[in-house]
């Protein structure tokens, strides 16, 4: 059961959600909550943004100033809402076709531009709301309604996009250990500049019904056994890594912050 | 007495866009509508507001919504294809109700057809682009000048009626310089959205009051907590698939422009009186029409021109009222006949309604409207 203060966060009067029983989201949702009451955030001065799909229907069941826009488009959405807002907590939560396929040239772009925007990835390696397609990240060989002899695509690692693009904070855990995503969901909103957070989530309904992962439990016990720390990964050959989840924090570095350098530049401006 | 200025067009639309109060600009660039966006990028900083320049047309309709919601008068710019990008989130801005303007400074198309020239070739994407149904406004300026007051006059409509209210501009009307009067600011109008005054707790962000429709918009960061979607959503903002309340949703959202049609729809009329042709146009060309209806009139033909400023909603009563005295109806545009097909809607066979189409790029020469209004006098 969610604690006093996580409660006080939720819009319990639309609930039940419409995320199937035993979804990964609902973990996310509770470890973001949780990081905000941790950080004592105002609910009134806290922006939770989204695109399209079923991760993107949370922040219609946080009691913050909340947004549920187009597919993919909704870090563009945030930006504004942070470039008048800079005092303003940002927090964009994505799921990973959202991320990394309509949505990857604005998330790279956000990356590039180091906006003090926290991205939660949900990244259940499918296309759960539409009926189960193939994502950029669906497992190579795994089926989907959209690859039914198994995906042929190679996957994305969005940490790894998400450095190569300029992100000042990426970090990875998964579902199965809501704590640690917790860590660097709260990392990320203390960090300041454009924070990366993917979180791996499960769709047994979408994704384990055709992958062996028919029960939610059964998703739990996967990532719990694929997962290995990103200390251990380094000793591990490629071969040993296949289909291996890579945790931790990948990247923690300063660099300068776009609203921040933005407001500097018309300070100067207006003292001419 | 105004201040007397000798600007482009592009440029007179940014600087009205400021007069009204806009302070954020998203944007991408694109010919020929760059130049509103280049003069966002250099006074906007002056005023404390904020410009950004963003991936793509896409984020930038994305940003400008985003200002809004966040307490920013916003303005995204841009030219035809970028047009076409910007209609799912414009789509987007009429379903959550949220004040934006975007100007779209017409050039032929499709596809990225001709980017140096002029066309109105946008007029029914303007009303038709995003799927779904929805009142639009849309102004045309025919004159450097109206760049700017249509810019102050846009920005108080969004903010009014709490949508998205376009501006359709052309590259001929966007780069053309001539000498304008800039009002003072003491006469500028200024209009401002609605804001709730009940506290946080009995706030119901979409709760519209019976004699305008309109809910009271509360900015993010401002104590008030509430949620935008996209989709059809009830009076509190959140999804619904219950019949009811998506027909309270769908009827409000349409009524809402109906009503204040009148306040809304806006015309110019010249030499109408006694006259029995009508040349109906606008934006660049209504320029070229007046020109040809004066020289129409020095020759002794009763001709006069009605130009419709705002294309959406069109003044159709307005113009059906003098299409009962005229014969006919010439319609020049620089399409292959959009606007010729609400004229027609609105004079329902009262009169002749002849197109005159011209999409090779080049304008209409005063001269060519001339001839065919002396073909229809013969």
């Amino acid at each position: 059961m969610p604690s006093k203060e996580v409660y006080s966060w939720l819009r319990t009067r639309f609930f039940p959600h419409m995320w199937c029983p035993g979804c990964g989201h609902g973990i996310i949702m509770h470890s973001l909550l949780r990081a905000l009451v941790d950080l004592k955030k105002d609910q009134s001065n806290t922006v939770i943004a989204s695109g399209i799909g079923c991760s993107s229907r949370m922040p219609g069941y946080i009691d913050a100033c909340t947004l549920h826009t187009t597919h993919g488009r909704s870090l563009g959405f945030a930006t504004g809402i942070k470039m008048v807002k800079p005092e303003m907590t940002v927090i964009d939560v994505m799921g990973d076709g959202d991320c990394s396929a309509i949505g990857g040239n604005h998330f790279i772009h956000a990356c590039r531009r180091n906006i003090d925007i926290t991205a939660i990835v949900m990244n259940n390696n499918i296309y759960g709301m539409t009926g189960g397609q193939a994502s950029p990240t669906t497992p190579a060989g795994a089926l989907a309604t959209t690859a039914p002899y198994g995906a042929v695509d190679p996957t994305f690692d969005l940490c790894r996009l998400a450095e190569g693009a300029g992100a000042t904070f990426v970090a990875r855990s998964t579902i199965a250990n809501p704590k640690q995503a917790e860590k660097y969901i709260v990392d990320g909103i203390k960090h300041k500049g454009f924070s990366v957070v993917e979180i791996i989530s499960s769709c047994h309904t979408q994704f384990g019904r055709k992958n062996k992962r028919r029960t939610p439990i059964s998703n739990i016990e996967f990532l719990k056994s694929a997962t290995v720390t990103k200390e251990k990964a380094k000793e591990m050959s490629p071969e040993e890594l296949y289909g291996r989840i890579v945790v931790g924090e990948f990247v923690n570095k300063t660099a300068p912050e776009y609203t921040e350098q933005y407001l500097a530049m018309t300070k100067k401006v207006r003292e001419g | 007495m105004g201040k007397i200025a000798f600007w482009q067009g592009n440029e007179a639309l940014a600087m009205g866009a400021l007069a009204a109060g806009c302070r954020f600009f998203g944007g991408y660039p694109i010919t020929p509508s760059t130049e509103i966006a280049e003069k966002m990028a250099e006074e906007l900083p002056k005023l404390d507001g904020r410009f950004i320049q963003m991936e793509d047309e896409i984020s930038a309709i994305a940003a400008t919504i985003g200002a809004s919601i966040a307490g920013s008068k916003a303005l995204t710019a841009t030219s035809g294809p970028g047009f076409s990008l910007k209609q799912e989130n414009l789509g987007l801005a009429y379903e959550a109700e949220i004040p934006i303007v975007v100007v779209d400074v017409m050039r032929g198309g499709p596809s990225t057809g001709l980017p140096t020239k002029a066309g109105q070739q946008d007029v029914m994407q303007a009303r038709w682009g995003t799927h779904g149904d929805h009142g639009t406004i849309a102004y045309a300026p025919s004159s450097v000048e109206e760049c700017y007051t249509m810019a102050v006059e846009a920005f108080n409509a969004a903010e009014k009626y709490r949508q998205p209210v376009l501006i359709m501009s052309d590259a001929e009307i966007g780069h053309m310089r001539e000498k304008i009067e800039i009002p003072d600011p003491e006469d500028i109008r200024i209009s401002n959205r609605k804001k709730p005054t009940v506290e946080m707790e009995k706030f119901v962000p979409y709760k519209a009051a019976p004699e305008d429709d309109i809910p009271p918009m509360a900015s993010f960061g401002d104590g008030y907590r509430w949620h935008v979607t996209g989709l059809t959503h009830n009076d509190w903002g959140f999804p619904t698939n219950n019949a009811d309340e998506i027909e309270k949703k769908m009827t409000r959202l349409m009524r809402k422009i109906d009503r204040f049609r009148d306040d809304i729809v806006r015309y110019d009329t010249e030499s109408v009186e006694d006259a029995d042709i009508l040349v109906v146009s606008y934006g660049s060309v209504a320029r070229s029409s007046s020109r040809a209806v004066k020289d129409a009139r020095a020759r002794g033909m009763k001709v006069g021109h009605f130009r419709p400023i705002t294309l959406w909603p069109f003044p159709d009563k307005e113009l059906e009222k003098l299409a009962r005295k005229v014969k006919t109806i010439i319609v020049p545009e620089l399409n292959c006949g959009q606007m010729v097909l609400e004229v027609e809607r609105a004079v329902h066979g009262k009169s002749r309604v002849v197109p005159m189409e011209l999409v090779n790029g080049d304008l209409f020469h005063p001269k060519d409207i001339l001839e065919k209004i002396s073909q229809e006098v013969r």
